[in-house]
């Protein structure tokens, strides 16, 4: 049954479907509905909801859960999320599965309340310290907002790592048909976890390696994990088969992109999308392939250029990567991105 | 009491005394420590250290508890780094300070479980503050060894929060100075001003009648957490030689003269506190709880059937906070769902929403939403002359605006080929009874004008949202005048019209 929800409880109840009887949080503008809806329905079906004192409590509260082989998750936005980075790091260097939302704000600093998708470089590259990643997923409708959370926490409990479902203001606000369907999840037993029992007893949580080879051979494990997980890469695209210019954008700018090819189609102009649903692993393979066919790729992103570097990357000279972002909160309307489009295309010929 | 097994670890040896001291390792520690990369056999603690001790004491007192399989120890970021190299239990390394948050989340996960957390002085009373005050205050029902040196070994000698005044370290070369670094902190009496702790006690590793007390706090500690009484927290003042520049022996003393007379040896809490009865949340089945299953008497899934003649239909609805005008948007947009639209409903939020005022867009249509954000609406439904003002111009050519007054301001010229209809409608709402239900006239207005909705749709939806029998009743008259007005006026229009358009 299609139910009207909001993007933030959206989140919550897939976790729920996904099996996280665990949250520990903060609020915080605009992602608190998370935290709210999380008090409201966890105790309902038997988990944990608390309140931390921080965020970096929160996060280090996630760390606990997940030692212990919960599936549990946090959420915040921007600055929250800075404060979780030390966390994360310690998460990712302990390989503890996790699901981290970020209901992305303006920055720098206190910045305002409004969307952005300014924490590209904090959550794909890995705003901790040390080398290490966050599987990141972005969400561009509340539908996926349940969905990707799902799949967070599966691809969390796979890797075991973090995933972060990297969201925006706007699609933690906004109501949109929700359709869920209930099934059992049988969460994979984690033989791994301390949980004060004698069949865990051996077990260590740590991310202490004091000798330089150890340490180094921990990373080799890891990285070559990190490489295993390329093959989640996921993404979507639109009009692209004759598409002479391809637009790439995600979250609520690939809306937003979406509308636009289709009114450059009416006039005549060959655009096509990619969206790239998961930001880590970036979807390079999607991405190389549909760039063979254009002449020019327009990136847009409510940033001053960030994942454009990835799929600069990516295409590696072969066509030109050229960049539109609005910042501050201000996203861009239809009739802004066509002018952008016809702009750019106009230049081609 | 040792086993066989372990006779290669145990020393009998004849002290000056004449009497003899037996060395016994206890079985809750490995027999070789084998997660250390080198000197297997022996800890990595500086001889005299008092962690050392405090370890031994944990680890007899878990034997003698038989709690070995059910405890898992929560090593900090200090010199007990490493506290997993020793303790044959579930061992979890945390990050600097977060000890108690991640013990937190343990217990939780595992409540009949056992749960430590051991600290030192810079983990739990500098960067952990928050960490522990908070743990103690919600009264987690772990136990908190505290290993007070009054420095910072690890490190290298810095200063830590609970360093004597005077007392030279690296980071404070000529001697802590109050005016400068402030007094040592107190752990212990700044715990026991809470209301949940069940028991807190500071002792000291300076003698071994003081060393005796400690192994019966430690005890005593997770004696209480095996029983579920609550929160534990003991602090151990402990010798550091190595870093203090003090032999073994000195050392020690040192802890009796110098630390217990700053840090007074006491019990400072011992008792249960009174906890209220919790409203226990409800259990639900995770179908109901997620609204998979609809609710008793609600809307049940299903497409209501309505033609609708447009392929996309957007409204924006602004207004001041406090006059509905998010809800509006929300009741239209469940509305379009029900009739087996595609919607979305898109909030201003945030500060413009505190300071008074509001807006959200609603997207009805036959296919995928793009963008939910609206640039040029079909319909703008103004509930206040600011909205009017500020968002008349984004309405296209052929669209709608309903004004909520009257009659327009006298200087406000409408856009072109835009229809404007005035409805004193906070007026019709308030004579039915509740100015509330000004935006429910509006939307009548605005169902009869567009038909882009059913009116039947529409109480469905407000008989699912409003439970009260009085005021859904107004909510159906205030849906009813607001259709009326629409049908008077458009006769009134008609009436106006010179070549008798109304026939």
């Amino acid at each position: 049954m299609r139910q009207l929800c909001k993007g933030n409880v959206a989140v919550v109840k897939g976790a729920i479907l996904a099996g996280c009887r665990a949250y520990y949080g903060y609020p915080i503008t605009p992602a608190s509905e998370i935290a709210e809806s999380a008090a409201l329905y966890i105790p309902q079906v038997g988990g944990t909801f608390l309140q931390a004192e921080s965020e970096v409590a929160a996060i280090n509260m996630v760390y606990g859960a997940a030692a212990a082989g919960v599936r549990v998750m946090t959420a915040s936005s921007g600055p929250g999320l800075s404060l979780m980075q030390e966390g994360m790091s310690y998460l990712a260097g302990a390989e503890l599965p996790c699901v981290v939302v970020d209901v992305v704000r303006g920055g720098p600093g206190l910045g305002n309340i409004a969307p952005e998708q300014s924490d590209y470089f904090a959550m794909v590259k890995g705003g901790g310290h040390g080398n290490y990643r966050n599987i990141v997923l972005a969400p561009a409708s509340v539908q996926e907002m349940a969905d990707l959370t799902v799949l967070a926490f599966e691809l969390a409990d796979k890797y075991r790592n973090p995933a972060v479902v990297l969201a925006d203001g706007f699609t933690g606000q906004m109501m949109e048909p929700l359709d869920l369907e209930y099934r059992e999840i049988v969460a994979p037993e984690k033989l791994w976890a301390v949980k004060g029992t004698p069949e865990t007893r051996a077990n260590l949580i740590s991310s202490i390696y004091l000798e330089p080879d150890q340490l180094e051979e921990h990373q080799r494990r890891l990285e070559a994990k990190y490489i295993r997980a390329h093959v989640e890469a996921r993404h979507e695209v639109y009009q692209t088969e004759d598409a002479e210019i391809l637009l790439v954008g995600y979250g609520i700018v690939s809306r937003v992109l979406r509308s636009t090819v289709e009114v450059a189609r009416k006039q005549g102009l060959k655009a096509g999308l990619l969206r790239p649903i998961t930001l880590w692993p970036f979807p390079t393979e999607a991405l190389v392939e549909a760039a063979s066919r254009v002449q020019k790729i327009l990136v847009v992103e409510l940033s001053n250029g960030q994942m454009v570097e990835d799929v600069r990357l990516a295409v590696n000279g072969k066509v030109p990567v050229e960049f539109y972002g609005r910042v501050g909160g201000n996203v861009p309307s239809v009739e802004e991105l066509h002018a952008q489009v016809l702009e750019r295309a106009a230049a081609l010929v | 009491m040792a086993d066989e097994s372990k006779v290669g670890l145990k020393e009998l040896e004849v002290s000056n005394n004449g009497f003899e001291v037996i060395h016994t390792k206890s079985d809750l520690f490995y027999d070789l420590y084998e997660r250390k990369s080198e000197l297997q056999h022996q800890t990595h603690y500086c001889p005299g250290c008092g962690h050392g001790v405090a370890h031994k004491l944990i680890a007899e007192a878990l034997q003698e508890l038989g709690l070995q399989d059910k405890t898992v120890f929560v090593s900090p970021v200090g010199c007990s780094v490493f506290a997993y190299y020793y303790f044959d239990v579930g061992n979890v390394q945390v990050a600097h300070g977060r000890a108690p948050a991640s013990a937190t989340a343990i217990k939780r996960a595992c409540p009949d479980k056992i749960v430590i957390s051991y600290q030192g002085d810079g983990d739990l009373a500098a960067i952990g503050t928050a960490e522990i005050v908070h743990a103690a205050n919600r009264g987690e029902k772990i136990s908190v060894f505290f290993v007070n040196n009054g420095i910072y070994g690890m490190t290298g000698g810095q200063m830590a929060p609970t360093t004597l005044v005077g007392e030279k370290s690296t980071t404070s070369p000529w001697g802590r100075r109050p005016a400068n670094e402030g007094f040592p902190l107190h752990m212990s009496e700044l715990l026991a001003t809470l209301e949940a702790p069940v028991y807190i006690e500071r002792v000291a590793l300076s003698d071994n009648k003081n060393i005796m007390k400690a192994r019966r706090a430690i005890k005593k500690a997770l004696e209480i957490q095996r029983d579920g009484a609550g929160f534990t927290f003991v602090e151990i003042l402990s010798p550091c030689p190595t870093i203090w520049g003090k032999d073994p022996v000195e050392a020690r003393r040192w802890v009796l003269d110098r630390m217990v007379p700053v840090f007074p040896l006491n019990v400072f809490r011992d008792r249960k506190p009174e906890m209220p009865v919790n409203n226990a949340p409800p259990q639900r089945p995770v179908p109901d709880v997620l609204e998979i299953t609809p609710k008793e008497g609600g809307y049940e899934g299903g497409v209501a059937s309505h033609a609708h003649r447009f392929k996309n239909f957007t409204i924006k609805v602004a207004g001041f906070g406090g006059q509905g005008v998010l809800l509006l948007g929300q009741l239209l947009t469940e509305m379009g769902m029900r009739e087996g639209l595609e919607v979305s409903w898109l909030p201003s939020y945030g500060p413009e929403m505190r300071s008074g005022s509001a807006h959200c867009h609603v997207c009805l249509s036959k296919n995928r939403i793009g963008s939910p954000l609206i640039s040029h609406p079909n319909v703008l439904v103004a509930m206040n002359e600011i909205s009017l003002r500020k968002f008349a111009s984004q309405v296209g050519p052929g669209g709608l605006i309903l004004y909520n007054r009257d009659a327009l301001p006298a200087d406000f010229e409408a856009p072109p080929k835009v229809r404007v209809i005035c409805i004193p409608a906070s007026e019709m709402a308030d004579k039915l009874g509740s100015t509330k239900t000004t935006n429910i006239v509006l939307m009548g207005a605005l169902l009869e004008e567009t038909e882009c909705l059913s009116p039947g749709t529409a109480m469905g939806v407000i008989e699912d949202k409003v439970k009260k029998v009085e005021l859904l009743e107004t909510n159906r008259k205030a849906l009813a005048a607001g259709r009326h007005f629409i049908d008077e006026h458009a006769h009134l229009e008609a009436l106006s019209q010179p070549d008798g358009y109304a026939e």
